[in-house]
């Protein structure tokens, strides 16, 4: 049976990982590739990095970045921000990289998608939509910087395009509940997994193990992303398979001998 | 040791898969050269992307006599994902194209309108048979896949292990020198390490 994938997230700005409350107020703590190690060792089924100023700033850290990742993990990864051509997606899948998120340029230039999922494949392609709730309370608008702008673009309308134009995975953020610890959007995350059939990773709003089995059990994603919650250790991924294992979700056990110089 | 010959036809980053064979105590190249893969001692015949641009490239390099020479010459062999499908005879991949044919079967598309289509992620390794390349995996271990399209051989004994999606279908192929495995070995911490060690082992 296919494994419901646990994620953990790391935000990238200048070469370290952060994280804070709704993108503001960062919070420094840590080397990105030590902690891509640790959550390889830790049982972490992918990884995603997130560049989250790669729209204001230059993007030769990440690569370097990513090439030292790849070296040392033994599980896929994505990267992500910043990314608008299909030159951008080759220097990030060149370093060793398994996947490029893209999220504004997808926006912007639709394109883009079917231009990487030729070049790469589908299964290389993720778009990273950021979900928030219309301001008249109407359903939800895909937004870009980090939330900040809202396009009118319908979310749920958008990830079936995105599928279309041969995306092989979606990663959704909602806005509104990114930060908060109060649970996914399950309501938001429904609303596209009934609508499309490739994946979709739910992110933003993880603060409690149930809120992990909830965004599996009742809004169909395929898998679970959080930052903050593993990089502060207040829960581990071994914790979150633990408790969806005891939900009956399949999860990864994580294995611990060594096979060759790796362990 | 055996040298390890990792046939790169221009689709893709194999770094990984040649870092994967080095941690297992492998010495590993990796090539776009006939004369290389001519003397080779064992291939890998890696891939990602689609089947048609994969195939394209190993004919545009001149690559298929060679793979096919050393397959007859009984040189062990390995693929890898889309390298697993190009064993087969013809894929309907974005049109139709012609495989290696070393395996009698085709590569058919995972049924859409019931599955989350691409199958990605971690999924579990059914042994169907004993093969040298299942050494130390346990029954249900699991491995990272991310694919699409999925082999449908035509001759059962060419199965050596299966995995459930939708249905069981074949994840894990071979035929006396050669072998094949849907997952990424490079992407599937200790299982996929394994399974490359037991390759080195069985190129002897």
């Amino acid at each position: 049976m296919l494994a419901k994938r646990v994620i953990p997230c790391l935000d990238v700005k200048d070469g370290r990982v952060v994280k804070g409350i709704n993108f503001v107020n960062l919070r420094d703590a840590g080397d990105p590739v030590e902690q891509a190690q640790i959550y390889d060792r830790e049982g972490a089924d992918e990884l995603v990095f997130l560049d989250i100023t790669a729209s204001h700033e230059g993007r030769g850290l990440m690569l370097d970045i990513a090439r030292r990742v790849a070296e040392s993990v033994y599980i896929p990864f994505t990267v992500g921000g910043g990314i608008r051509t299909l030159a951008d997606m080759h220097a990030i899948i060149s370093t060793g990289a398994e996947k490029v998120s893209l999220n504004t340029a997808a926006v912007r230039t639709p394109e883009v998608i079917s231009e990487g999922a030729k070049a790469f494949g589908s299964n290389a392609i993720v778009v990273a939509i950021d979900g928030r709730k219309r301001l008249d309370g109407e359903g939800w608008e895909t937004t870009t910087h980090g939330g900040r702008q809202r396009t009118g673009l319908d979310a749920v309308a958008w990830a079936k395009e995105c599928q279309e134009r041969g995306a092989g995975e979606i990663l959704l953020t909602s806005m509104d509940t990114d930060g908060t610890k109060a649970g996914f959007d399950l309501e938001l995350t429904r609303a596209i997994t009934d609508v499309v059939s490739i994946p979709v990773i739910a992110s933003g709003g993880a603060g409690a193990l149930e809120h992990f089995s909830d965004a599996i059990l009742k809004a169909k994603a395929s898998a679970v992303l959080a930052a903050s919650l593993f990089h502060y250790k207040e829960i581990s991924i071994q914790e979150v398979k633990d408790y969806l294992m005891a939900q009956n979700i399949v999860a990864r056990p994580k294995k611990t001998h060594q096979v060759g110089t790796y362990i | 040791m055996t040298k390890i010959t990792i046939i790169d036809y221009g689709v893709g980053n194999f770094r990984n898969v040649q870092k994967a064979f080095q941690v297992v105590g492998a010495e590993a190249e990796i090539t776009d050269s006939v004369e290389a893969v001519n003397q080779a001692e064992a291939i890998v015949l890696p891939g990602v992307g689609a089947f048609g641009d994969a195939i394209d490239n190993i004919r545009a390099r001149n690559l298929e006599q060679p793979i096919l020479d050393a397959v007859k010459a009984g040189k062990p062999m390995i693929g890898i994902c889309v390298g697993l499908q190009l064993l087969f005879e013809e894929s309907e991949e974005i049109g139709h194209h012609i495989g290696l044919g070393i395996l009698p079967g085709k590569v058919i598309r995972f049924p859409e309108n019931e599955l989350t289509v691409p199958h990605m992620g971690w999924n579990q390794i059914e042994p169907e048979r004993e093969h040298p390349l299942l050494n130390g995996i346990e029954p249900g271990d699991f491995a990272y896949f991310a694919h699409s399209f999925h082999a449908a051989p035509t001759n059962r004994d060419d199965i050596i292990a299966c995995t459930e999606y939708g249905q069981l279908y074949p994840s894990i192929v071979g035929r006396d020198n050669v072998c094949a495995i849907q997952f990424h070995p490079e992407k599937s911490q200790q299982v996929g390490l394994q399974i490359l060690k037991n390759f080195i082992e069985f190129a002897g």
